[in-house]
């Protein structure tokens, strides 16, 4: 039970004053942190604050059975502490970033590199894990690559044509977004909001606009909270619809990979026809939303939904019927459901290793405490799963979709701008159409940001992907690359 | 005179008809897609346009770099010359002139994984050892296929072995064929032409590091080998030698256009194998031909 937990627990999309954030010396405040994973507790999100030269940790834990997060601190600190990644591997990468970020050295992490590209170094300077042996041969793709795509680096230690290792090297599209938004709001903080990963606009901004309205206590009318569950899903369909054609063009099937490449461009335009801009920019504000979903635009809306979902299913029928897709797609870059809990995947490529792990389920905030969609979980961890996991969520956003245009709420659409409380925490898990986004903002003692960060799902399924190379044949990477499909500018913000 | 006459025209043909293929195979694709696809004489412009441009060369190749796409397409253009053309014939018929067919296709085939080999990439030698390993496969379909054309006409020459029809076993033998057909062209399902993923490629991967006059010389010859592997499957397949020469001509020219227009379909409509697959499909292709010979072995002891 989590009521007994140490942590300071609190509902998504809440806030609760920083000093009530229960804290620990360094050592235990890892030990209680592990501790509370070994009891299911999941990882959102582990950052650094400074405080003067020192600085404290943060744990963002998620009870995904109890609907609750918690939340604790250490006490400010500067060197080595012992590191959580021992224990628990979903820390890795979080520990690499504090470490980075911060120069906290977690002791004892086995793999301690650089996570993003920084003045003088960067994930793909110094010695990446080698395999060794006579057969063993080593490939290296990217920063650049042949598609129109961000640039990553990966590197394969080989035996013939199967894979060993795959260790993944990002950060090339570091901005300096999470030090740019310390001393915020600013007036550009919102735009830079839709841009944390273009193709899950909706998501950062509604996550960031629920935090700012959490910091200051109040909620968004329901009218915007319905308007912004609405772009979510409009954004998950365009997605979802867009990987599944990228899937078929990699097993090289011509009719869902064409038919999929149009019907995302009309997912995009519904977006459009509520705000003017395909990717949802311009819609979510602090306080509420910028354009209205008139009934007559609604109706609209509607009536170009239908057709699109029907021809999406029906793109979606013929992937599924052709035995040499399932033969392609099946079997090929599994993670095993232990492996998924133990790296803490989220989104569909959890969902797909049979994990329910859905956010608007989980921890429903906004419209989705009054309207839910059903999880879509598929076991088996393969292409398959994972494009499986897709189709069904179109099918149920659509649905969704549906239900939620011929109930809408009433009201206005936007309230009081949010004026963000001093010395206060809030968190707030959006489940974009890649999995969970977590923001969490720290207000200093004038309400202006001490810390935001943000947390990507990316940041923890990239590992997922390097997992599921394992053993699988190098040709097959690409594809499982498509499956995961995971922002590279989400994840180096 | 007219001999030399004839060879420039067969020569013109071999030179001049190939890069049609892949622009009439892409034309199949737009058609099945609902889309208006590239022009059908695209491939004439790129090659046009490369020949142009400078040759960008690694400081690590050989020579060999630049001499093995010339030999590849030395190659191909001599076995295309051997393989004779419905009723004309074929330009220098000899005696066993098929082994050498089969030798310069796999002399072809040495060259480009030569080339790939040179620049020392990851990439290419990853290409090449797809291009080699699924090779031993092809070739062994491929000797299946003309052993039971040859026990079939009691000839090893290609003019003869090819004039009559392939016999009882027609239907296994034009399987067999268009499984090498596609394997050998690089075609859905065995690979995937348009894909720009290079970790998923066999024979474009081998070609990336190449560039300008020396990548148009293998862009060619890669579509003179899939009007060769056209041609002779057509030839195997229908009797030729038996027909009025202008029915014979419409009818290659016919045959040639159903194997096209099979290929497109084919990789519209069929998803790319796993390349654990790929042995699979091959070994089938292998034992079509092999039963085709055990047909034409049984059909002449009868």
């Amino acid at each position: 039970m989590s009521a007994s937990s140490p942590f300071a627990l609190l509902p998504n999309a809440t806030s609760l004053p920083w000093a009530d954030v229960p804290e620990w010396a360094p050592a235990d405040f890892v030990g209680v942190t592990g501790a509370e994973l070994d009891r299911g507790a999941r990882l959102c999100s582990w950052f650094g604050v400074s405080e003067g030269d020192a600085t404290r940790l943060v744990a963002v834990l998620a009870f995904d059975a109890d609907n609750t997060l918690a939340l604790g601190r250490s006490t400010p600190f500067t060197g080595p502490y012992p590191a959580l990644t021992q224990s628990h591997p979903q820390a890795h990468l979080f520990e690499r970033e504090v470490w980075e970020q911060h120069g906290l050295i977690p002791a004892g992490h086995p793999w301690l590199k650089p996570v993003r590209r920084t003045a003088d170094d960067a994930p793909a300077n110094g010695e990446f894990f080698r395999v060794d042996g006579p057969e063993v041969h080593e490939v290296a793709v990217g920063p650049v690559h042949a598609g129109i795509i961000e640039p990553g680096h990966f590197r394969f230690q080989c035996a013939g044509e199967e894979v060993l290792h795959l260790e993944i090297a990002l950060g090339y599209q570091h901005r300096g977004l999470e030090t740019a938004l310390a001393g915020g709001p600013h007036r550009a903080t919102m735009i830079q909001m839709e841009t944390v990963a273009g193709d899950t606009t909706i998501a950062h901004a509604t996550a960031y606009a629920t935090v700012l309205e959490a910091l200051a206590g109040t909620e968004a009318p329901l009218r915007a909270q319905w308007l912004r569950a609405v772009a979510l899903e409009l954004e998950r369909l365009a997605n979802h619809t867009g990987d599944l054609g990228a899937l078929a063009n990699d097993v090289a099937f011509l009719p869902t990979s064409a038919a999929c490449g149009k019907l995302r461009g009309d997912f995009l335009n519904l977006t459009a026809l509520i705000c003017g801009n395909r990717f949802g920019r311009g819609l979510v504000r602090p306080g509420g939303c910028r354009q209205d979903l008139e009934p007559d635009r609604a109706a609209r809306l509607r009536e170009r939904l239908d057709p699109a979902l029907t021809d999406v299913a029906q793109a979606v029928a013929w992937f599924w019927d052709a035995a040499s897709v399932r033969a392609r797609l099946e079997n090929v870059g599994t993670v095993f459901p232990a492996q998924a809990a133990a790296i803490g995947l989220v989104g569909p490529a959890a969902r797909a290793c049979g994990l329910v792990r859905d956010v608007r389920y989980d921890h429903p905030a906004g419209w989705h405490r009054f309207g839910q969609a059903p999880v879509a979980v598929w076991p088996g961890g393969d292409v398959f799963a994972r494009a499986r996991v897709r189709s069904l969520e179109i099918q149920r956003s659509g649905e969704y979709l549906r239900e939620q245009l011929g109930a809408p709420a009433d009201g206005d659409l936007t309230g009081e701008p949010p004026l963000p409380a001093p010395d206060t925490l809030a968190v707030a898990l959006v489940e974009g159409w890649r999995g969970e986004v977590c923001h969490v903002a720290i207000t200093d003692a004038v309400g202006r940001f001490l810390r935001y960060k943000i947390t990507d799902p990316s940041f923890h399924n990239w590992t997922g992907l390097a997992l599921a190379l394992r053993g699988a044949a190098i040709s097959d990477f690409p594809l499982c690359n498509k499956s995961f499909n995971l922002s590279y500018c989400g994840f180096d913000l | 005179m007219i001999v030399m006459l004839d060879l420039v025209l067969r020569l013109a043909l071999w030179l001049l008809l190939p890069p049609l293929l892949p622009g009439l195979i892409n034309k199949v694709k737009a058609w099945v897609a609902g889309r208006r696809g590239p022009p059908v004489l695209q491939l004439y412009h790129d090659l046009a346009r490369l020949w142009q441009k400078d040759v960008v060369l690694s400081n690590l190749a050989s020579p060999g770099f630049v001499i093995a796409p010339a030999v590849a397409w030395v190659a191909l253009v001599g076995a295309a010359m051997l393989l004779p053309l419905g009723p004309t014939g074929a330009a220098f018929g000899f005696r066993g002139d098929v082994l050498l067919l089969v030798y310069l296709l796999a002399l072809a085939r040495f060259a480009t994984a030569w080339a790939a080999l040179e620049t020392g990439s990851a990439f290419g030698g990853m290409g090449a050892a797809r291009e080699v390993s699924y090779a031993v496969l092809t070739e062994a379909a491929l000797v299946a296929a003309v052993l039971s054309l040859s026990v079939q006409s009691g000839s090893i020459t290609l003019a003869t072995l090819l004039a009559p029809a392939a016999g009882a076993g027609a239907v296994l033998l034009a399987g067999g064929l268009f499984a090498v057909l596609l394997a050998e062209n690089c075609r859905v399902p065995f690979d995937d032409p348009n894909t720009h993923l290079e970790l998923t490629m066999i024979h474009e991967v081998m070609v990336l590091d190449h560039s300008g006059p020396p990548l148009a010389v293998i862009l060619h010859g890669a579509s003179l080998k899939l009007l060769l592997f056209s041609v002779l499957l057509t030839e195997a397949v229908l009797p030729l030698g038996r027909l009025p020469p202008f029915v014979a001509a419409a009818a290659l020219a016919g045959g040639v256009l159903s194997v096209i227009l099979g290929v497109g379909l084919v990789e519209s409509l069929l998803a790319r194998f796993a390349f654990r697959r790929v042995p699979l499909l091959l070994t089938t292709a292998f034992l079509l031909c092999l039963f085709s010979l055990l047909v034409a072995w049984n059909g002449g002891a009868a």
